[in-house]
């Protein structure tokens, strides 16, 4: 009952979406109030008739309804109840109820606080976004519908994938998602800004808090990804460059150049046109996303095939809200004239600097996702574009921004001179080069990962430093001027030492592993650069929804015990599944990680062992960088300011 | 439990990355392995790597690499060699050769376009900045007078 509850929910909220994205609209444009006024009630309304309907998809996980056909895919009466409700999200189906349950809650987010923006605005704002949930609601109502009951229900499920019972990854897809429908929302400012025709530094203070909650969510999303990857797949690799990554890759990129493009309209007033076709770039690609993973295209063509019904229709909604969008934005796109001006050397031109790199990085990343489709159906190759042609041509653009980060930073706004904002970070920049030429001379041969990674660290993190000691200017209580700084200064300090803290991981990880493979005998100690590992005993037991065999290893350096690692390898009958479960034993220097592998015919068992340096600090300055958002996110201005001051309007003669 | 022990024994037991019978005796050349095997794909997997991969597939691969670099190959030899075999699918980075180029010069020329138009943005600001400077709009004097009479 509860689930055709949920489904009739479901089309109520269609029926919503569809009044609210049209009545307001008409209403904005005829200048109608109370039609305006309309949206408001429908996005929560609609907001509400969604979270039933997912909460009663969810009631059918937790209480293992195998009358429900997702069900009975996705679950098992014995899977931990983390898991039942992870489930939820963990397919098809479900996943997509939760993309539309999201596009409601910013919707509706947007309705409660949105109270300070102009009224056509927000009505324009909201009938966008309703759009795009009512295309997202017929998606799944019309080709993916979760609530499908069985008329032979069996007596268990065909369990989760058990790679994805993990609590990494059960929170993994509602951060991304979260953040790629994050930027839905500046795509609805975008699109409501083109037919209204009025872009302003205001219109900027209003979508940037959005697109920094979006890039927060993605931020994390990712990192949750590839920590999951890290622990979770068995040989400790951190990213893959996997097309269902990238796909998460390319709108955080596209958020990163937005979200400072964003500054340049909010503080400036120019690099308008940009910052529209960003927001719609950005959210476009979060429906490429979408495509790429929901389609299976890029997986295989056949997994196309076998059902293009979905991959279609998703095509179609990317077709229509992005080329819709693009087309608005070339016939309005000349009424944005920018206002602002600014000298060739400019914290304006070094922020062009930055989006530059960072869309065509993100460029690079799409052709080489969708290379390997684009060859098999233009020039008859059947090839793949892997790892190393990411590694050799997107590397090359984090290492220049890497490089322009701090000199950009430290430059004022309007007229800048290069002398005088690299004159404080010469220190600086010397110590950088002196730690990456030390690390190149200690390490002896092996490539230039290591140093050009730890140079360009020490230059961020520093260079961050001494930014937000410079904004306390000289002399007298300089302590209590930082204390009182803005806390988006904060939010940039963070963001960008997490970013530097970030490059230091990945290269001491790609720079310098040591990796053992062999043959382990019981009670045979032997060594992994510097570290005693002794196979004490093999036990196997039974979890409660696997079997595992579970190595019991004795850790020891210079004689003294570190840790006891307990690297287990576990089969999912009902999946008919094995995983690794690595052991870990975490530390900031280094992470030395253990695999079990099988019984060798000769006795022993097959063991890996890797030493990975800095590896944490990957995650860390994920975290960081997410914090350093959220900051920025609470800063005052935002708060207190968004229309606080309503700018004296400036109509523009639409055409 | 029984069931499930038995279960589990029927499951063909799982082969993990590079184990240790396929290791090399000579360090200089199982290094070799290890670097052409990180650019060669397993075919069976999901963009997976045969160094990375758990599939039956991807250890034959691997056995044959060591096989041929043992038999005194060149890297580019053993590459070649695989590539005869299976195709270029098997390589995870794609050469620059015919249409592939394309994708190779994608980024730079990118790079430069966007290079081009950012640069005459950002002068055409800049002059602008010159011409403008002058004075305030009409409209910004009465903004300015009005805030300054607060």
């Amino acid at each position: 009952m509860i689930t055709e509850l949920g489904h009739f929910a479901l089309i109520l909220a269609f029926m919503v979406a569809i009044v609210q994205a049209v009545v307001p609209l008409i209403g904005a444009h005829l200048r109608r109030p109370g039609w305006m006024a309309l949206a408001e009630p429908a996005a929560t309304a609609q907001f509400l008739l969604v979270a039933f309907s997912f909460g009663a998809l969810m009631h059918a996980f937790i209480t293992s309804d195998f009358s429900l056909k997702i069900v009975v895919d996705n679950s098992h009466s014995a899977k931990p109840m983390l898991y039942k409700i992870s489930g939820t999200w963990g397919n098809h189906e479900g996943s997509m109820l939760l993309w539309v349950l999201i596009v409601t809650l910013f919707g509706a987010t947007a309705a409660w606080f949105g109270g300070s923006l102009p009224p056509g605005l927000r009505a324009r704002v909201l009938s966008v976004q309703s759009a795009i949930a009512v295309a997202f609601l017929a998606f799944i109502l019309f080709t993916s519908n979760p609530f499908v009951r069985l008329a032979v229900p069996p007596f268990d499920g065909q369990d989760l994938n058990p790679l994805l019972q993990d609590p990494g990854l059960a929170f993994h897809p509602p951060f991304l998602y979260l953040g790629y429908v994050g930027l839905s929302m500046s795509f609805s400012f975008a699109v409501a800004a083109l037919i209204e025709g009025r872009i302003d530094a205001a219109w900027a203070r209003w979508v940037r808090p959005w697109t920094l909650a979006a890039w927060v969510f993605l931020t994390i999303g990712i990192a949750l990804g590839s920590w999951w990857a890290y622990y979770e797949l068995g040989w400790g690799g951190f990213w893959f460059w996997d097309p269902v990554e990238n796909a998460s890759f390319m709108p955080w990129l596209l958020a990163a150049a937005l979200l400072h493009s964003a500054i340049v309209v909010e503080k400036r007033e120019a690099l308008k046109s940009w910052t529209i076709l960003l927001a719609i770039l950005a959210f476009g690609f979060s429906l490429i996303g979408t495509f790429i993973v929901r389609s299976g295209l890029l997986t295989s063509v056949h997994a196309f095939a076998n059902d293009p019904e979905r991959g279609v229709f998703i095509l179609m909604i990317l077709g229509v809200f992005t080329g819709g969008a693009l087309m608005l934005f070339a016939a309005r796109a000349h009424v944005m004239e920018a206002k602002g001006i600014f000298g060739l050397v400019s914290r304006e031109s070094a922020l062009v600097v930055n989006n530059l790199l960072l869309a065509v990085s993100c460029f690079v990343v799409f052709v080489g996702t969708m290379w390997p489709l684009v060859a098999e159906m233009f020039f008859d190759r059947k090839l793949s574009v892997g790892p190393p042609f990411f590694d050799l041509a997107f590397t090359p653009f984090m290492v220049a921004l890497g490089l322009i980060l701090p000199v950009g930073s430290a430059m004022p706004w309007k007229r800048a001179s290069l002398a005088r904002a690299i004159w404080p970070l010469r220190y600086v920049f010397v110590l950088a080069l002196a730690i990456g030429g030390l690390v190149f001379a200690m390490q002896t041969g092996r490539g230039l990962v290591g140093p050009v990674g730890m140079f360009l660290a020490a230059w961020i993190v520093m260079g961050a430093l001494i930014d937000i000691a410079q904004r306390t200017g000289r002399g007298g209580n300089r302590l209590g001027r930082l204390m009182r700084l803005p806390r988006a200064d904060w939010g940039k300090l963070l963001a960008h030492g997490g970013l530097g803290i970030t490059m230091m991981g990945i290269a001491g990880l790609t720079a310098w592993s040591v990796e053992d493979i062999r043959v382990a005998q019981l009670d045979a100690p032997f060594e992994v650069g510097g570290y005693t590992l002794t196979l004490d005993d093999v036990r196997r037991a039974e979890g409660p929804n696997y079997l595992s065999t579970t190595g019991f290893v004795t850790l020891e350096r210079a004689g003294r015990e570190i840790a006891q690692l307990r690297p287990e390898k576990r089969i999912y009958p009902v999946a008919q599944m094995p995983t690794t479960e690595a052991a870990i034993d975490y530390d900031l220097a280094r992470d030395v990680y253990v695999v079990i592998g099988d019984p060798q015919d000769n006795g022993g068992w097959a063991i890996r062992t890797y030493i990975k340096p800095l590896t944490n600090w990957i995650w860390i300055g994920c975290a960081l960088m997410a914090l350093g958002g959220l900051l920025s996110l609470s800063d005052r201005r935002f708060r207190v300011a968004a229309g606080a001051r309503k700018p004296k309007a400036q109509p523009v003669a639409a055409e | 439990m029984k069931r499930l022990i038995f279960i589990a024994m029927l499951l063909a037991a799982p082969v993990w990355a590079v184990q240790p019978d396929e290791v090399l005796q000579n360090p200089v050349l199982e290094e070799r392995a290890r670097e052409l095997s990180k650019g060669l794909r397993c075919l069976v997997c999901r963009n997976e790597s045969i160094d990375e991969s758990n599939a039956a597939l991807a250890r034959d691969l691997r056995i044959l690499v060591r096989d041929r670099l043992l038999a005194g190959d060149s890297d580019a030899e053993v590459i070649d060699f695989i590539v005869a075999r299976y195709g270029e699918y098997v390589l995870l980075r794609p050469t620059a050769t015919g249409s592939n180029w394309i994708l190779w010069a994608a980024g730079p020329i990118m790079l430069l376009i966007a290079a081009g138009v950012g640069l005459v943005y950002i002068r055409g600001r800049s002059r602008a900045a010159a011409s403008q400077e002058a004075g305030l709009t009409e409209d910004e004097q009465a903004r300015l007078s009005e805030i300054l009479k607060d």
